[in-house]
């Protein structure tokens, strides 16, 4: 039994990060309808911001709070400026094309980004500089609590929770729930659709940031095309939840953790990678709209 | 101290051949379009992980081969010609290593092969060599399936059988452990194949695996199977996988509180496992084919030039590609040709070639028997444990 809890720990800090990455696919998927295939890439970018912040600022060998939230917010602006700008470059110039075209560029656009990385930041794997002197901080029998996976946890609470509030107490947020609702409507009341189709860019990327970071930080090994299968299984998550739905973004991601580390543990780590497309097909064929994407009034 | 000599009188001698090329140099610049005929320089071909999740497995191969290469060109090539390293990156992909060698054999027609260290990927890339009967070695691939490839495939190193029953007697009798739990590659021919030979010897000595989990290159988050392989109480666990994944698994372990020191073989020698291990590999133990803190003048002397050339301390692999080079080179030499079948017959002939990583004599299988080390992790850094003779 206390093995069960350590695995479900594990499986909560490892869907933390995959939901993290799917609030970014669902808020695009919300406002846009595009399924935004470079957000794996963008989680990319954000781990290696962070190391290179790390460097550049002197925390790769002094582990400090202080550091890890430094890193965090360059990662995070950093993603974010990259997110609005591919949303500028690449998809509001086809914002009026079929829906088909926008999604193969947001092919593209991964692509780019994943060769474009292995140019820039080289194709070795790298070692993200350990931000958190690993401690234990709790044991309960067994069962172990570090303080990576509650820095883990924690910070994806916090960044969820965080998101909840702009998206349903500021006009930021209503702005962007009009817009999801009904994009010319929202247009016609005033809303510049524009800046907050780029606003939710923005956000999505700099979540996806944060994910990288974390991930550095339980998984300290960054190469470029480390966002892909991440990205993908994000995507699930998404789908999983509803794709549109946060809530159901949020859920999805840890449910997807938790069922790839509990097959890990109790099947067999051959099936790790494939359990996320099964649990895809099993989705589409049963749920369609996903766990939480009921009524288009709860989409974002 | 006869290996001393041997070393200084050949690099007197390689001091001599480069004064005799250099006068031979002027000569001929000064005798302009009159001189002798060009030599086409003998082509050797490597395909390795120059970039990717083994990198510095084919960087180092490239440096240690190229390193030997240059030597015996300053002391005035063989068979009259400078040789020439052409490499290939395969990007530590399987299937990569299969196109570098089709292309260094059709588009670069080399001579030899030499590469891969993965066992994958030399198991992907030998029947390429095999099927153009050109000569390919090996230089740290030890899984033994490699070699039964065809006539034309060697290794300058050990196999696992060797190095897996050297792991688990070192485990019973060294460390005098009861229970051991395996943790493995699935996806990478070397690791299962290790794994394999350390569970059978590791019975055969009395002893019981409480557990075995496994998972795939390029996975970071071990967790799961860590928590499942706790469970089962283990004294140390067989982790015969590559550095890059040593380095996480013995960080997240910690993390969870498993205290079991872990063993592994040569896929662990490369400085980056001390980098992202840290304190989490301390105390851990590994094989591999040489240590570069061993008191032996000949591998002294290797480390030396090659630190003063590269700037770091060479690992296994560095010592290896050396190895080979110098393997092909006097195996061509015996040859007289560069032609496939004779060059073949050349290097199955090899005994007792004095190389830095021990001597080497090639055996019916085309493998190299050769002594294994023990090296222990140990205040951030390799240190040489014990040295285990081939059987």
């Amino acid at each position: 039994m206390e093995q069960f809890f350590q695995q479900l720990l594990n499986g909560i800090a490892w869907g933390g990060i995959y939901a993290l990455i799917a609030l970014g696919y669902t808020m695009v998927y919300g406002v846009l309808k595009l399924i935004n295939f470079a957000h794996g890439e963008i989680y990319m970018v954000g781990a290696m911001v962070g190391y290179y912040a790390a460097h550049a600022l002197g925390y790769a060998d002094a582990p400090s709070l202080v550091g890890l939230l430094l890193v965090l917010v360059a990662a995070m602006s950093c993603c974010a400026l990259l997110g609005a700008s591919i949303e500028r470059i690449a998809y509001r110039p086809l914002r009026q094309a079929s829906r088909l075209a926008s999604l193969i560029t947001a092919i593209g656009v991964s692509l780019l980004l994943q060769n474009g990385g292995q140019l820039v930041f080289g194709a070795d794997p790298k070692f993200f500089p350990p931000l958190l002197e690993s401690v234990e901080v709790l044991r309960v029998g067994s069962i172990a609590v570090s303080n990576i996976q509650l820095t883990v946890i924690g910070t994806a609470l916090a960044l969820m929770l965080g998101l909840e509030l702009i998206v349903m107490r500021t006009r930021f947020g209503r702005a962007m729930r009009a817009v999801s609702y009904d994009a010319p409507a929202a247009a016609l009341m005033g809303v510049n659709v524009d800046r907050i189709i780029g606003g939710t860019f923005m956000l999505g990327s700099a979540l996806a940031a944060a994910a990288g970071i974390l991930v550095g930080l339980s998984n300290p090994k960054i190469d470029p095309l480390m966002g892909l299968l991440p990205g993908l299984k994000a995507f699930v998550a998404a789908v999983l939840g509803g794709i549109g739905s946060i809530p159901g973004a949020m859920v999805g991601g840890l449910l997807l953790g938790v069922v790839e580390t509990l097959v890990s543990a109790y099947l067999s780590s051959t099936y790790r990678d494939a359990i996320a497309f099964v649990v895809l097909i099993a989705i589409l064929l049963f749920r369609p709209r996903g766990l939480f994407g009921t009524a288009q009034v709860d989409k974002v | 101290m006869k290996a001393r000599w041997f070393g200084r009188s050949r690099a007197l001698r390689a001091l001599a051949a480069c004064c005799v090329l250099a006068l031979v140099a002027c000569g001929s610049e000064e005798g302009g379009s009159g001189g002798g005929p060009s030599v086409e320089p003998i082509k050797i071909g490597h395909f390795a992980s120059l970039t990717g999740d083994t990198a510095t497995f084919g960087q180092s191969a490239d440096r240690g081969l190229r390193m030997a290469i240059e030597e015996i060109n300053a002391n005035g090539g063989v068979l009259g010609r400078p040789l020439e390293v052409l490499s290939e990156d395969d990007r530590s992909i399987t299937e990569e290593a299969r196109t570098a060698a089709q292309k260094l054999l059709q588009r670069d027609e080399v001579v030899a092969l030499i590469g891969e260290v993965a066992s994958s990927r030399s198991l992907a890339a030998g029947p390429e060599a095999q099927r153009a009967g050109v000569p390919m070695i090996s230089p740290g691939s030890t899984n033994p399936r490699v070699t039964e490839i065809g006539d034309y495939v060697f290794r300058a190193c050990f196999i696992d059988p060797f190095q897996g029953a050297v792991m688990a007697r070192f485990a019973a009798e060294e460390l005098k452990v009861r229970k051991a739990a395996i943790l493995f590659d699935f996806k990478q021919d070397y690791s299962v194949g290790l794994a394999d030979f350390f569970r059978q010897t590791f019975r055969e000595l009395g002893g019981e695996i409480v557990a075995e989990e496994r998972y795939t290159s390029g996975d970071i988050e071990f967790r799961a199977q860590l928590t499942t392989l706790r469970a089962a109480n283990p004294e140390v666990i067989f982790v015969p996988g590559y550095y890059t994944e040593i380095g996480l698994i013995a960080k997240q372990a910690r993390e969870l509180g498993i205290t079991a020191p872990m063993l592994g073989g040569d896929g662990w020698d490369s400085e980056k496992t001390l980098e992202i291990g840290g304190d989490a590999v301390e105390g851990f133990y590994f094989s591999t084919h040489y240590a570069a803190d061993s008191n032996s003048p000949k591998v002294q002397e290797f480390v030396k030039r090659y630190q003063k050339k590269y700037g770091s301390t060479p690992d296994a692999m560095a010592a290896l590609g050396y190895d080979t080079g110098g393997l092909l080179v006097d195996a061509l030499m015996r040859a007289g040709t560069t032609e496939g079948e004779p060059l073949r017959d050349a290097i199955a002939a090899t005994r007792d070639y004095p190389g830095v990583t021990g001597s080497i004599t090639i055996d019916e299988q085309r493998n190299a028997r050769k002594d294994a080390v023990v090296l222990k992790i140990e205040g951030g850094r390799f240190r040489f444990y014990r040295t285990v003779p081939a059987s």
